[in-house]
């Protein structure tokens, strides 16, 4: 019975939190009558996300569509490039250090750079999307490629295997638990670099529409537009811990005995 | 005729740097069983690379069946301490893995799949792991790992079997139950074993000829064969015979470790 009880609550933590925390939030406006210009309660928050339901879905169409090209160009990118640096040390060499240099820069940066060469909308929020969540793809295939066995490379070598044979028998399978772990990251980054580059020079998006609101003191609606990021990322990232799971059962075995 | 010949055979991993061996000559003969053995650090596994031609000599020359090596060997199988599995495939898909890889099995995969699986599911029945071919390497014990590794060696029928203290990491009953399994394979179906292991009683048991090796840089230091008669059973290793060869190596073993 107590450890029903027990089980029962692991599994709906997330949910219970969510709605403590809510409660918490609502109580707060409402007990000390903060104005909703400032800081509305969750149940603002839902009336205007409730009210506005039709611009809040068309931009947050915009911002998703814009997200997953820039995510899908990032996959690409970094999967090509993190098979040529896991494989080829003399690649390694030469563009590593630039590429964690070019991390390293805040990527809103870029984007009056980007506005200038391509205009405002949503190519440079794609493209914004795509620099800022490719780098964890790229160390993550990599890394998945470096850390091969010598061993195992010495089986596949001493049956006069290529460097092809090996990379498609031994280093792509044995780098997929890491590429899926590198996708959940990515996702997330790159709703946060379309958002911003929304934010900053669109007329398109929920990070417009957030921008609007904001400059007009809807609270209420920057806080649903806000909320609505949030589940879409929510989303993105279970689907792809679903995909982890379910590609890569080898290498999570125990795990989940471990976790409940 | 000898199979695999070594001619004053050196190897420094580091230009100029400190060798690894020096001056190795030995031959085995096609369908011989080799043990090497040798203190930790004497460059036995550098042996191995060279035959199956990952590194190059730096001075001498490896022959293999009469032809200098050079680069990297087909058709030789390899096992090692750690079982290598591939964690994503079955045993059988695991032991499968060479004929993927090995021609003429390679460009036959396609049509003759079938043929193929049958050949991985005798021999693995031969080790003793039928009923286990279809679980993932880590729903199995350590023994019959090694067991799937030792089919992966075998599965392309290779000439030469190289293998780098395949029972080290088991314990002593499982080591010898698959010392028997390796001499019933190779008295079936014979072909050239080279046995790298610390073990001197393994190398005893198992091989016609053993090479013991200095510590770093690597000599061989005694060639000694074992005249003792085949199948030899668990049995045999508590007989005086056996127990004087052991300690013949032994005692060389000891000189070594003076110096």
């Amino acid at each position: 019975m107590a450890f029903n009880r027990r089980k029962f609550m692991i599994r709906n933590a997330s949910w219970m939190l969510m709605l403590v925390l809510l409660l918490l939030w609502e109580a707060l406006c409402v007990g000390l009558q903060v104005p909703e210009y400032l800081f509305p309660a969750p149940s603002a928050v839902w009336s205007a996300g409730v009210a506005r339901w039709e611009p809040i879905l068309m931009h947050a169409w915009q911002t998703f569509f814009t997200t997953l090209v820039g995510f899908g160009i990032a996959v690409v990118v970094g999967v090509v490039l993190g098979v040529a640096v896991g494989t080829y040390p003399l690649v390694y060499k030469a563009l590593y250090p630039l590429l964690v240099g070019f991390n390293s820069i805040p990527k809103v940066a870029f984007v009056p750079v980007l506005v200038v060469w391509f205009g405002i909308g949503t190519v440079p929020a794609i493209l914004t999307a795509f620099l800022i969540s490719f780098f964890p793809v790229l160390v993550n295939v990599a890394t998945g490629l470096a850390t091969l066995e010598p061993e195992l490379e010495d089986v596949m070598r001493s049956l006069g295997a290529s460097k092809l044979d090996i990379l498609r028998k031994v280093g792509l399978p044995r780098a997929l638990p890491y590429f899926f772990a590198s996708l959940k990251v990515a996702i997330t980054l790159a709703f946060v670099g379309s958002v911003i580059s929304e934010t900053v020079a669109s007329n398109m998006g929920i990070g417009y529409l957030m921008m609007a609101a904001s400059s007009s003191m809807d609270m209420a609606l920057v806080f649903a537009g806000l909320i609505v990021i949030g589940v879409m990322g929510v989303v993105m990232y279970e689907l792809f811990a679903w995909m982890e799971k379910r590609f890569t059962r080898w290498a999570n075995r125990g795990s989940n005995s471990a976790a409940i | 005729m000898a199979f695999v010949t070594f001619e004053q055979v050196s190897l420094a991993y580091e230009e100029g740097g400190p060798l690894a061996i020096r001056d190795i000559s030995l031959s085995v003969k096609k369908n011989e069983f080799i043990a090497v053995v040798g203190p930790s650090g004497c460059g036995k596994s550098t042996l191995m690379k060279l035959v199956s031609g990952l590194s190059e000599p730096t001075s001498g020359y490896v022959y293999l069946d009469g032809r200098q090596v050079s680069g990297p060997q087909k058709c030789i199988g390899m096992a090692f301490q750690a079982s290598n599995l591939l964690p994503w495939r079955t045993t059988l898909q695991n032991v499968m893995l060479p004929l993927e890889i090995v021609q003429p099995y390679r460009s036959q995969m396609r049509r003759q799949r079938k043929v193929f699986e049958e050949m991985a599911r005798a021999l693995l029945a031969r080790v003793g792991l039928a009923g286990w071919e279809d679980k993932y390497p880590w729903e199995l014990s350590g023994g019959m790992q090694q067991r799937a590794s030792i089919c992966r060696a075998l599965i392309h029928k290779p000439e030469l079997l190289m293998l780098d203290e395949p029972f080290g990491a088991l314990d002593a009953f499982t080591r010898e139950e698959l010392w028997c399994m390796l001499q019933d394979l190779w008295q079936e179906q014979p072909f050239t074993v080279v046995l790298v292991t610390h073990d001197l009683r393994e190398a005893v048991f198992l091989a016609d000829t053993v090479y013991v090796m200095s510590k770093g840089p690597g000599e061989i230091l005694v060639r000694r064969e074992v005249d003792l008669p085949r199948p030899r059973t668990l049995e045999d290793t508590y007989t005086e015979s056996f127990a004087s060869q052991v300690h013949v190596l032994r005692d060389h073993i000891g000189a070594i470790r003076q110096h």
